[in-house]
């Protein structure tokens, strides 16, 4: 009898078991569901106070004066949409080369080097970025500049689409570039249209999803591009962007500056969501097409 | 050079014991323009971390003819077919020792680029460029070597794919992607972009190892048409294979070169003790 009972478990131990494993899973489930909350909360408050102050004036006009009413944010939309451009003309270019260079030239000390210092770069407070930008920028420059802030927003966006790029050519198997290589094929050749065309649709998320997170900075806006209430497209001057003026607006003591703010902090979610989606539509496609 | 065949009573064939590395002088079948010598190699020795994979491979191999490598896993197979297109180079800390001779030229100090032009190299797994259909795979060399002119790249796609025996299954889909071929038809396809180059010499490096045995049946009869136009080397883990599809055959043992000899003869009436116990399946 007693040996039956110890190659089976006793019942009591078994019953032990199942609730340990109930339990865990039930954190899970719990963990799982606070993630889901947050998300979801921002969603519903920002579309309930959003969506009732959205109208076409808030895309085509510019911010009023206090206590006038209406008025809109459409030189922070388009001072956004200008100091991201700014942000992906220096952050792309630099991340997608630089992950090239970690991943395919790997082994070197610089390519080693370039590695944890990307890692270290992402970890870095975007506003310690903004002072950065600040001291190399528009302290020389003696003003606050869209091309500062789109500074700022490009170094922000390098080590996520350096670390994405690279993981993605470290996915493209090692006999494709041996078959292009044995085609006669040079080298960079061989990188550019055949490793990266191959691992593209992954670098494209990677760059898309870097450009969500930047549309979304403030810290490192707030003395770079520092906010405009007018229209302005010299990027050596002071310009709006939406994650500014929501702040200013929502730190206002004026309650239809507040409802502005709301329907700006409704457009700026839409927009990274709308980007997110790209996102996934671009992953699903990439697993569609090949593997 | 010496004819001492037909003098010699010991041998019941029309070979005698060959020196490893001069076996081309004395086969009398063949006339001179066909026993043109496609790649010899001197004292070629290959490292890895200062550790020697291949060690003092002399070796000449025949135009037009199809040479296979065999021997048990680990004993530089690969490493002598990948130091004939200078794929050594790619690997951090390898050397290359010796000398490579390409019909003649040392190649050893030339550029890899060109080489590689007129030494083609067919995998161990089919590895078509998923990111491309099954067109742009067979003219991807030309066209990242620059030549673009559209009329011309669709002849030479026929050609190849017909030369490969592919045509026929992939004309009405050629804008479909590579990958959604099957295993054989993509080592097929892979074997089209490489003649798509027209190279004079084609490694294969156990080009069927990961097929079934109907595409492993099309790549070797492939192989074996190809005789009058390439000369073909090729690495196998397969004797039967080896025996099937070679004139040649080398084996190789721990790094080292132990035999050379026609096929025939290699597995009917090796030299060396090794050979004969690796082809009879004593080891490996």
């Amino acid at each position: 009898m007693t040996g039956i009972e110890t190659i089976s478990g006793t019942p009591r131990n078994l019953a032990r078991r199942k609730f340990v494993d109930k339990l865990m899973i039930s954190l899970c489930v719990i963990a799982g569901i606070i993630t889901i909350l947050p998300l979801l909360y921002i969603f519903f408050f920002t579309t309930k106070s959003g969506l009732s102050s959205l109208n076409l004036d808030f895309f085509t006009q510019l911010p009023k004066p206090v206590g006038e009413e209406g008025g809109g944010m459409a030189n922070a939309i388009v001072g956004s949409l200008i100091l991201i451009g700014l942000g992906s003309i220096i952050g792309i270019p630099v991340g997608i080369l630089a992950g090239i260079y970690v991943s395919e030239y790997s082994g070197s000390l610089t390519a080693t080097l370039v590695k944890f210092t990307t890692d270290v770069l992402s970890g870095i407070p975007s506003i310690i970025i903004g002072i950065f930008a600040y001291g190399i920028i528009v302290l020389p420059m003696q003003r606050f500049s869209a091309l500062a802030g789109g500074f700022a927003l490009g170094i922000l966006m390098i080590p996520t689409i350096t670390k994405i790029t690279e993981e993605m050519l470290r996915l493209v198997p090692q006999t494709l570039r041996e078959a292009s290589l044995a085609l006669g094929v040079s080298r960079w050749k061989t990188t550019l249209f055949v490793v990266v065309k191959t691992a593209s649709s992954g670098i494209i998320t990677g760059i898309l999803l870097a450009i969500a997170r930047a549309a979304g900075e403030t810290a490192p806006l707030l003395f770079t591009s520092f906010g405009n209430s007018f229209w302005q497209s010299s990027i050596d001057q002071p310009m709006a962007a939406l994650p500014l003026q929501i702040f200013a607006y929502a730190i206002s003591p004026y309650e239809d500056w507040h409802r502005q703010a709301w329907a700006g902090a409704f457009v700026l979610i839409l927009l990274v969501f709308v980007v997110n989606l790209i996102v996934r539509y671009v992953t699903r496609n990439k697993f569609e097409s090949s593997v | 050079m010496l004819h001492e065949t037909s003098s010699n009573p010991l041998s019941d064939q029309q070979e005698n014991p060959e020196d490893v590395s001069s076996i081309d002088i004395q086969d009398s079948e063949e006339h001179e323009k066909e026993s043109k010598i496609a790649v010899q190699t001197e004292c070629l020795s290959v490292f890895f971390n200062e550790r020697p994979a291949l060690k003092d491979i002399n070796l000449k191999i025949r135009k037009n003819r199809v040479t296979a490598i065999i021997g048990p896993s680990g004993c530089g197979k690969s490493t002598f077919l990948r130091s004939l297109n200078l794929m050594h180079e790619m690997t951090p800390k390898s050397k290359v020792l010796g000398s490579i001779k390409i019909h003649g030229n040392d190649i050893t100090e030339s550029n890899a680029v060109d080489v590689r032009k007129n030494v083609g190299m067919v995998f161990q797994k089919p590895n078509p460029f998923p990111s491309m259909s099954i067109f742009e795979n067979v003219v991807a060399g030309l066209r990242l070597n620059g030549n673009n002119k559209k009329s011309e790249l669709e002849e030479i796609v026929e050609r190849n794919l017909t030369h490969a025996g592919l045509w026929d299954e992939v004309k009405d889909r050629l804008k479909s992607p590579a990958v959604s071929l099957s295993g054989g038809q993509q080592q097929r396809l892979c074997i089209a972009r490489t003649i798509a180059v027209n190279p004079e010499i084609i490694l294969m490096d156990e080009p069927t190892s990961a097929l079934d045995p109907i595409s492993t049946a099309k790549i070797e009869e492939l192989i074996y048409n190809f005789k009058d136009e390439y000369s073909i080397i090729i690495v196998t883990h397969n004797m039967q294979q080896a025996a099937r599809v070679s004139d040649f055959t080398a084996f190789l043992y721990l790094g080292k070169l132990i035999e050379f000899s026609k096929t025939r003869r290699m597995f009917t009436n090796p030299r060396e003790r090794l050979t004969e116990e690796y082809v009879t399946g004593k080891f490996g």
